[in-house]
């Protein structure tokens, strides 16, 4: 990975002017209530030291850090609180944190160029800048208090919070610092000495997560839990047909419920303003809204898949072309064709989409968690005309991302109902409204060949993606040439090398539904159909799928991680009938991870995953206790969908809408999942969608290995595997 | 219509409908949030409460159902010997990820301890299946139930 140029910059007077602006207020109502807040009414009137966007430091020695990125379970807070405490020289019981208000300018991933969580990008954004901003305020306390004591800043080192002269036993806290400090000029981020690796006190250590307690207490405030004086809360009814309208609405029936304040019809959808939900619920059935269903009404998921596989049959755009595939396919001793697909999948995050807007005709006030605070801020000033500086975005913490929330149709819904209401108003979705109007993961349809040699090695390799382009929609400029780079992410780059390689796509957009990002992206698609297919050509080769892929690999670090994986799932130990071992590899997001699935499949063709064994080489790392969560968590969310996961459509309509029947794993499903880590000095790579996409196919490989029967559509058909 | 509910130790009014499910009169009427709503039928858990100590799906409790009987909510149950060993075990074995879902989790295994001191991980399957995690914390959900056990 290369460090690309920074968005933003540490540069003293923008820095100050947002010193400025949190001193207007901004402070208070952002305010974490986190573990630790050491004296938090002193805040906002105390002047502060406050180097950079990310530290400030009052008179009292509270620590705030403001978090760039959002939190929302990937364990990001406590990273990133890691990264600038290891150079600002604290404890993590002496720091509080802030969620940053929007601002590209002081807090875009540099993967992005805005500030935006996702793409597993954070570390590898924020692992320089983030211990640089704490190094400037280290080396200006430091600086400081060399200054009072008269001193070489040579001798002195800070410590938890302190600087201290070891020589003549003084010692000074940080808050005694500050208006020193704070007068020095601030030197440039990269003239800062960063500590070194062997020098780490926190850095690769399992901290505890500092979000933790208050999550644990049910004192965390998700957007859904805003409450605000005067709030009125909204249950919503959006038309189950994409680009369908309202037609009728019973508003006298619905406002005869208790408790029901107003009625809101706008183009595609229904509130039903009340003073609680159940009110708000009940008027909404009241309103038996009827609906006109536009020219979605016949879309099926049947006519989509028919349309992708035509699709599929004609050339695409070139994504990489090696050789010449089709010569070496029509040459080789062997060849293997398949077709793969997987389906459209609901993020379905625990917390259901909501919003609170309080809307005045000047300003609007937007209370959400959002994983792209200054996206949405701009798309909520593009519609409503108000300039972004009278759109206040309060993030928060978010009940489960996943890419659900870095779309902000939500939030225009909810600046569209608000602008009709007198007051605060928080629109809650109800659970089938969130998976019915989700944006989905997008179906893709896959035809792969290979051609091996007389000795099964693969001489030729190809690959054609057709799918709906995320890209083109979310992030046009990155759209080049026809080529959706994410939909063809890791198809392009595996870890093994073959002479002839050709890999295209072809744009298809169904009609009746809209996509978007699902966490693993592309290499949660692309994953499952390489290291399927691989498991394929081993099995024409009638090798070892381990042994097999070894030979095809070149990258020590795959190797590595392929082989402890191995090696920790006893590969090649002798199982009972019907289990089976499925192994998968893969670079992604900057990390390596190989999993070993565990599986048995019962007569009725039920699976039971017993154990998957990861391991992983994701460079340095920084808690390694959440790269295990991660590891965990993202392997389930991965096998919930290999195994359950469908959306599918009927009369234009979602048919799924709860958790029967848009089903996740339960704890009575739920595998033993094993990590292993290699040590590593690279630099850190991105880690928390890895294991999402590189579940599926151990999984489905160890049910070929268990059955004989090759998965090549997700989510598994256990009908397939019955005897 | 008022109700008089016991949420805690201390008595509320709610003026509500009789069908009004207890989790919007907690997260709405009484402002306490530590309760989620999560899918509104009882297929998550996330709602999950104790009625007399017995778990219940606040989604689908009816306000009229209750009466008198004491109603213990995740803002609570940390004061209790079981809810405070589990609240330890969970910060011990780092559970939570996004935490959305962990009030429920919370108190359906207080509810599992009360009756079942020294679970086997088939009496944690039996009680915990019903309360979802995206996030997929259950391994260590089963770790930390274990410990708090001890």
């Amino acid at each position: 990975m290369s460090e690309r140029s920074h968005a933003f910059s540490l540069d003293r007077r923008t820095f100050l002017k947002s010193g400025v602006a949190a001193g207007g207020g901004l402070v208070i109502s952002l305010a974490l209530p986190l573990a630790f807040r050491p004296a938090l009414a002193q805040v906002s009137s105390s002047p502060a030291f406050a180097p950079n966007a990310f530290i400030r430091i009052d008179p009292q020695s509270v620590v705030t850090l403001v978090m760039p990125m959002v939190e929302m379970g990937q364990g990001i807070y406590t990273a990133m609180a890691m990264l600038l405490a290891e150079e600002l020289e604290v404890g993590l019981e002496q720091v509080r944190l802030e969620h940053a208000p929007p601002d590209d300018a002081l807090y875009a991933n540099s993967v992005f160029q805005s500030q935006t969580t996702g793409d597993s990008a954070s570390i590898r954004a924020f692992w320089v800048p983030l211990r640089q901003a704490g190094a400037v305020a280290r080396t200006l306390l430091i600086q400081a208090a060399s200054q009072q004591w008269n001193v070489d800043t040579s001798t002195c080192r800070a410590q938890r919070g302190e600087v201290l002269h070891t020589a003549s036993s003084r010692r000074l806290a940080y808050g005694e610092l500050v208006d020193a400090a704070a007068s020095l000029p601030v030197p440039a981020r990269d003239s800062v000495v960063l500590k070194r690796p062997e020098d780490f006190t926190l850095i690769g250590t399992p901290a505890k997560r500092l979000d933790a307690p208050d999550k644990v207490d049910g004192r965390t405030e998700f957007g859904i839990d805003v409450r605000l004086p005067g709030l009125k809360v909204a249950a919503i009814a959006i038309s189950p047909v994409l680009g369908g309208k309202p037609r009728s609405v019973n508003e006298a029936a619905a406002r005869a419920i208790k408790g029901v304040r107003q009625i809101v019809t706008i183009d595609e959808a229904v509130a039903v303003v009340a003073d609680h939900m159940w009110a708000a619920k009940k008027g909404l059935k009241a309103a038996a809204i009827q609906w006109d269903d536009g020219p979605n009404a016949g879309v099926d998921s049947a006519s989509i898949v028919r349309q992708l596989e035509e699709a599929s049959k004609q050339p695409g755009v070139v994504a990489r072309n090696e050789g010449d595939a089709e010569k070496a396919l029509a040459g080789a001793a062997q060849r293997v064709d398949a077709i793969y697909q997987l389906p459209f999948l609901a993020h379905a995050a625990m917390e259901p989409m909501n919003c609170t807007v309080h809307w005045r005709n000047d300003a609007c006030d937007i209370w959400v968690g959002t994983q792209v605070p200054t996206r949405t801020q701009a798309a909520v000033s593009e519609m409503t005309g108000l300039p972004k500086a009278a759109i206040q975005i309060h993030n928060h913490f978010l009940g489960g991302g996943f890419g659900r929330r870095l779309e902000h149709d939500g939030t225009l819904l909810a600046v569209k109902i608000a602008r009709h209401v007198t007051g605060p108003v928080k629109i809650v979705w109800s659970r089938e409204e969130d998976i019915r109007h989700d944006l989905y993961r997008p179906y893709y349809y896959d035809r792969l060949s290979a051609g091996l040699d007389a000795h099964g090695t693969p001489v030729a390799w190809t690959h054609r993606v057709s799918g709906s382009s995320i890209l083109a929609r979310w992030l046009p400029p990155a759209f080049q040439n026809g080529l959706d780079s994410d939909a063809v992410q890791v198809a392009i780059e595996q870890p093994y090398t073959f002479p002839n390689f050709h890999v295209d796509y072809v744009r298809v957009e169904p009609p009746g539904v809209l996509t978007t990002w699902w966490r693993g992206i592309g290499a949660a698609h692309n994953v499952f159909v390489v290291e399927s297919f691989v498991d394929e050509l081993a099995h024409a080769a009638k090798q070892d799928p381990l042994t097999y892929r070894k030979a095809l690999m070149a990258n020590p670090r795959a190797v590595g991680v392929l082989t402890l994986a191995a090696e920790k799932a006893e590969w090649g130990k002798p199982l009972p009938a019907r289990w089976g071992r499925g192994i998968s590899v893969q670079f992604a997001f900057g990390s390596y991870l190989s999993q070993v699935a565990e599986v048995e499949v019962a007569s009725d063709g039920s699976i039971r995953v017993h154990r998957i064994v990861c391991a992983a080489d994701c460079g340095i790392v920084i808690n390694p206790d959440t790269i295990a969560a991660q590891v965990e968590g993202g392997t389930l969310f991965g096998l919930t969908a290999a195994l359950h996961g469908s959306i599918t459509l009927k009369n234009g309509r979602v048919e799924q809408g709860n958790f029967h029947d848009y089903r996740p794993i339960r704890m009575n499903e739920a595998p033993v999942v094993e990590t292993h880590l290699v040590k590593s000095a690279e630099s850190p790579g991105g880690f928390g969608e890895a294991p999402t996409a590189a579940v599926a196919p151990a999984v489905t490989n160890a049910i070929f290995a268990a059955t004989g029967t090759r998965i090549r559509t997700l989510p598994v058909d256990t009908a397939l595997l019955r005897l | 219509m008022a109700f008089t509910i016991r949420v805690n130790g201390t008595k509320h009014i709610a003026d509500v409908d009789p069908d009004t499910p207890l989790l919007w009169v907690l997260r709405d009427v009484l402002g306490m949030s530590g309760t989620k709503f999560g899918c509104g039928v009882a297929l998550c858990g996330a709602c999950t409460v104790h009625i007399d100590g017995v778990p219940a799906r606040s989604c689908l409790t009816r306000i009229d159902s209750i009466g008198d009987k004491a109603i213990t909510t995740i803002e609570a149950i940390g004061q209790t010997p079981i809810g405070s060993a589990l609240r330890r075990a969970w910060l011990d074995l780092e559970v939570v990820q996004c935490g959305y879902c962990q009030s429920g989790q919370i108190m359906s295994a207080a509810a599992l301890l009360a009756s079942t001191p020294h679970p086997s991980d088939a009496d944690i399957d039996a009680a915990m299946s019903g309360n979802v995690c995206r996030c997929g914390t259950y391994q260590r959900i089963r770790a930390a139930i274990h410990r708090a056990a001890v």
